[in-house]
């Protein structure tokens, strides 16, 4: 039954969040920590560039409106001090707030409703030992008829699948914990997999989604828009370093690469990549390039010499490590251009690791090319080097233009 | 009511080359560091990307990012029977005021002094005797040898990504390398630039005359490169825009492109930017530091206390503090008593100006330190004797990338100003105009230092610099002698006109841009009274402060001075994490 929170009667229901850890308890945190970094609280639960730390305040924007993280330290008046471990494993694994509200899936809980209630019970000790930070956060409004919260339980019926995690046992253990991770605590589908009009998984499973400016790419092992012609280790360097030997994490994915995978185990990595190399392709066909004579390919390619070749380079390789490559980079060919758009337009930041704290970044471009002139860069790069691609039009740079609050090309240029 | 900031382990004054590597290596070491820079941060994908960075108005012509004479300067006179007046105009101190110092807007040579160098005044007593010293002429060993700095070099060069060839490895000559380099343990970690069309001929022209001919070693990255740090460096692509511009393609070296981003990611290391320190500050007995005063942006006063003080605020800042705060004796050129302010140098520049008849040196392409040189009649690479001087120079050509503006006026003799004609011979011009660089030793002079200004204030109240300098005897016939050895040179090259040029002939003055190398003024030595530091750069007075830059250099080689700072700053690290920390005091002992 979809509102059946039956499962997290496990935990135990008397013990507040805001009680203090004991020596005892280290082990627990210790796994708890790696929990919470597997899933990526952080991402949501800390403003950006915050020191205070899973308290909350950072605005998600969705399509039905801007939607405020909650503060999730043991502070007793503003986080969940008064929260017992069963209220954390309802919120966290069904959506269901401290009252029974139901919450948001921005709450990623129809991912996370797969974690094991050994993960979860360790994830509960680390909340314990976190610094309570005194933090109100901002009430969510979304408007009418999003406002009414009871609404979820007709999207969960639809969308949200009770199922705690199931291993499937003619497949490695090596495969079972990839997909362990790529389905509950990573919940990479939120972002990769498409979604339906009112927001739930379609299925195309990893199959690519745009979750705002950006295109998550297709993640399945389609040689064209996925990563069918990556090795397990470009997946895992990809996944640890932020860049592989063509293409380099930027945007949210610069956020998820820094905060959560770069800190995964290696095993954990190597797992990932074998979950995701067995996933279904998704099959996508290929368009035949676009010639380079056209009127918009020379243009592009006039921009690319110009602009882009000092780290692109000429055969469109870029730098490894530094700068993307075109040549071959699957994210590019997909049929959504809004990343390759943003980044021409906005900039792009490579994801800060530990492996790479170079952290190259593209910059803006806005100020120096026109609509024109961008999209026919962008057309350009998908058509050249072997890749193929639809061309991008010079009204979808402009709209990207608008919703980015980017500048129109400088007078002169 | 005081401001003052939580203790630190270490604060660091200014975040160039000499502050980031040390930064670097004591945070490694788990100390708690602050670093305070006076500039902005400043960092390449942001500040000088390719798309703003191929500019030469905004970063050549109007020095964006150097500190502007308007914030602070320096007075200027040649000799104390002159009153110094400030140099209100871009003139050759060129500071940085940025994150990165002036390791953000260099050329990006990146040489070894040699093994002379370091001991100049014991090794030309033993070769020509006392007799060969000009008078006035301040010689004496820096209480360093080559040997006990080459890791430190080696280990520089490998974080900077220099891109060379060696030319002398483990004890054995390699051809097309410098002879007459000190030996080296290992080879450069990137292989040297390409040659260009003017270091072609050059190597031609010098081998002719049986000269030998190398790479100058380059902080331009001539293959994509991981540093020793995990950093990385893209390939350099020959834009011709080094020196005064940041490198957007991360291929020059720099602190921003090669240190700071692994600095970065420590969290026991801060930096606090747009934050000027205007004094050192010292126990009552004055024995050692207690830490620094300095000015935040909005000029409110700070205090950072720190168990260990670095002062790496580029030579002539770390001579200005020690005046300002009163540690050390400042040099008194009437009674040539004391040290702060002592022996200071500069760049003997001599060469020749060449225009050839009918070349393509396509100066469009260019690297900052995309240079052939030769070594023959530099430091003691030849014989003196009856020459009457010491020294000399390396000898090079630079193709650094030509600048349309900064050019035009580098034209034959005799060529119309301005109109049609000059048009016809800026054209032809700018493939066949350039010119031989003789970058010579400098030896400072019993009356040529420098102290605080009587008269000029900069905006906080405080005394400007003074600047007391000129070209001594020796010098001036160590140019002379440079020069006729250009002119040689450019004659073998096959160019059609060859002048010599000679900017010691006259007097030294800041606008005259023969080189930026400011030199000494708290210089290293074997002894308190002819130095203000020890062999580690450590303060004799203040046995907690240590001073780091070229301000340590008694005199100064035939070569641009960045490597030798970044060695000296690596080996005063090891110093500090494997002695002092262990028994804080003084490490030498007179």
């Amino acid at each position: 039954m979809n509102g059946d929170t039956s499962a997290d009667d496990v935990a135990n229901n008397k013990v507040l969040t805001r009680q203090l850890p004991t020596a005892a308890d280290a082990a627990a945190i210790e796994r708890g920590k790696y929990v919470a970094i597997a899933s990526d609280c952080t991402a949501c639960h800390t403003m950006t560039e915050s020191k205070l730390s899973l308290a909350g305040g950072y605005l998600i924007s969705t399509p039905f409106g801007g939607i405020y993280s909650s503060n999730i330290t043991p502070d007793v008046e503003t986080g969940i001090g008064n929260w017992t471990e069963r209220d954390f494993f309802r919120a966290v694994r069904h959506g269901k707030g401290k009252q029974g509200e139901n919450l948001y899936p921005a709450m990623p809980y129809n991912a996370y409703v797969k974690l094991t209630d050994e993960d979860m019970h360790d994830l509960w000790m680390y909340m314990r030992s976190v610094k309570p930070i005194h933090h109100q956060v901002p009430e969510t409004d979304l408007g009418f008829p999003f406002n009414i919260r009871l609404i979820m339980m007709g999207w969960n019926l639809l969308f949200f699948r009770n199922d705690s995690f199931q291993m499937d046992l003619s497949k490695s253990a090596e495969w079972n914990r990839g997909a362990y991770l790529v389905e509950g605590p990573e919940h990479c589908a939120v972002c990769h997999t498409p979604k339906n009009i009112i927001g739930g998984d379609s299925s195309k499973y990893l199959q690519g989604s745009n979750p705002g400016e950006w295109h998550a790419p297709d993640i399945t092992p389609d040689p064209y828009t996925g990563i069918g012609l990556w090795s397990e280790q470009q997946v895992i360097d990809y996944l640890k370093l932020g860049s592989n030997h063509v293409a380099v994490a930027s945007g949210p994915m610069a956020e998820a690469v820094t905060n959560s995978t770069q800190h995964l185990t290696d095993t954990d990595l190597k797992a990932i990549a074998v979950y995701l190399k067995q996933v279904p392709a998704s099959k996508t066909i290929r368009p035949p390039s676009i010639a380079p004579d056209t009127a918009q390919m020379k243009i592009g390619e006039n921009v690319y010499s110009a602009n882009c070749t000092a780290c692109h380079n000429s055969d469109g390789k870029g730098i490894p490590n530094l700068a993307a490559s075109l040549a071959g980079n699957p994210g590019l060919m997909a049929d959504d251009a809004s990343s390759i758009i943003t980044t021409i337009l906005q900039g792009g930041r490579g994801a800060v690791t530990v492996g790479n704290p170079t952290s190259a970044a593209m910059p803006s471009f806005a100020w120096k090319l026109s609509d024109e002139q961008a999209a026919a860069a962008a057309t350009y790069l998908r058509n050249s080097w072997g890749n193929a691609a639809g061309a991008v039009s010079a009204d979808e740079v402009a709209r990207a233009r608008a919703e980015l609050k980017l500048p129109a090309q400088m007078a002169g240029q | 009511m005081k401001n003052v900031r939580p203790k630190a382990d270490v604060a660091i004054v200014g975040l160039g080359w000499c502050g980031s590597l040390i930064a670097e290596e004591l945070s490694r070491a788990g100390l708690n560091v602050v670093a305070i820079e006076r500039g902005p941060w400043f960092e390449t994908s942001t500040d000088f990307p390719p798309s703003v960075d191929t500019d030469e108005l905004r970063w050549d012509t109007r020095r964006s990012m150097l500190l502007p004479p308007a914030v602070e300067t320096t007075t200027f006179r040649n000799n104390i029977t002159q009153t110094a007046l400030p140099s209100r105009e871009w003139n050759l101190n060129e500071l940085g005021y940025n994150v990165g110092g002036s390791g953000t807007h260099w050329a990006g040579m990146a040489w070894r002094f040699t093994p002379f160098d370091f001991e100049p005044y014991s090794q030309t007593i033993k070769r020509y005797g006392k007799s060969q010293i000009a008078k006035g002429v301040i010689l004496q060993d820096w209480g360093i040898t080559y040997d006990e700095l080459e890791p430190f070099y080696d280990r520089f060069e490998k974080i900077a990504g220099v891109s060379g060839k060696a030319g002398k490895l483990k004890g054995k000559i390699i051809p097309d390398g410098n002879p007459f380099e000190g030996n080296r343990s290992s080879e450069y970690p990137l292989p040297p630039l390409e040659s260009m069309r003017l270091t072609d001929i050059f190597t031609e022209g010098a081998k002719k005359i049986g000269l030998h001919p190398f790479m100058v070693p380059a902080g331009q990255a001539s293959r994509a490169y991981v540093n020793p740090l995990g950093v990385r460096m893209g390939p350099c692509t020959y834009c011709g825009y080094c020196l005064y511009y940041g490198c957007g393609n991360f291929s020059k070296s720099s602190p921003n492109a090669c240190v700071i981003p692994a600095l970065m990611q420590r969290e026991n290391f801060t930096v606090l930017t747009d934050s000027a320190v205007v004094r050192v500050n010292t126990a009552d007995d004055g024995k050692t530091a207690t830490g620094v005063t300095y000015l935040d942006k909005n000029k409110k006063e700070w205090v950072q206390p720190a168990d260990i003080v670095i002062l790496s605020a580029f030579q002539l800042q770390n001579v200005r503090l020690l005046l300002l705060s009163k540690i050390g004796i400042p040099y008194n050129a009437v009674t040539k008593t004391g040290v702060v302010g002592r022996a200071y140098s500069f760049q003997t520049v001599s060469g020749a100006a060449l225009y050839f008849r009918n070349e393509n040196l396509n100066q469009f392409i260019g690297a900052g330190a995309l240079s052939s040189q030769v070594d023959d009649w530099n430091g003691d690479n030849f014989d003196h004797t009856g020459l009457g001087f010491i020294g000399g120079a390396g000898i090079l050509v630079v193709a650094r990338g030509a600048r349309p503006i900064g050019n035009a006026d580098s034209l034959p003799p005799g060529t119309p100003r301005w109109g049609k004609d000059w048009k016809k011979a800026y054209t032809h011009a700018f493939q066949n105009a350039t010119f031989i660089f003789g970058q010579g030793t400098s030896f400072s002079h019993e009356d040529y230092y420098l102290d605080l200004d009587p008269e000029y204030k900069d905006d906080n109240g405080n005394p400007l610099l003074r600047v007391t300098f000129d070209y001594n005897d020796n010098d001036r016939r160590s140019a002379k002698f440079i020069e006729e050895k250009s002119v040689e040179i450019g004659k073998s090259m096959g160019a059609e006109q060859v002048i010599g040029t000679n900017s010691a002939s006259g007097s030294y003055s800041p606008y005259n841009f023969a080189s930026d190398h400011t030199i000494g003024g708290a210089v290293m030595g074997t002894h308190p009274e002819t130095s203000v530091v020890n062999r580690y750069q450590q303060c004799w007075d203040v046995h907690n402060l240590f001073v780091l830059g070229a301000s340590s250099f008694p005199n100064n080689a035939g070569y641009n001075p960045t490597g030798t700072i970044g060695a000296l700053s690596l080996w005063t690290a090891k110093a500090i994490i494997e002695q002092y920390l262990k028994n804080p005091g003084p490490l030498v002992k007179v």
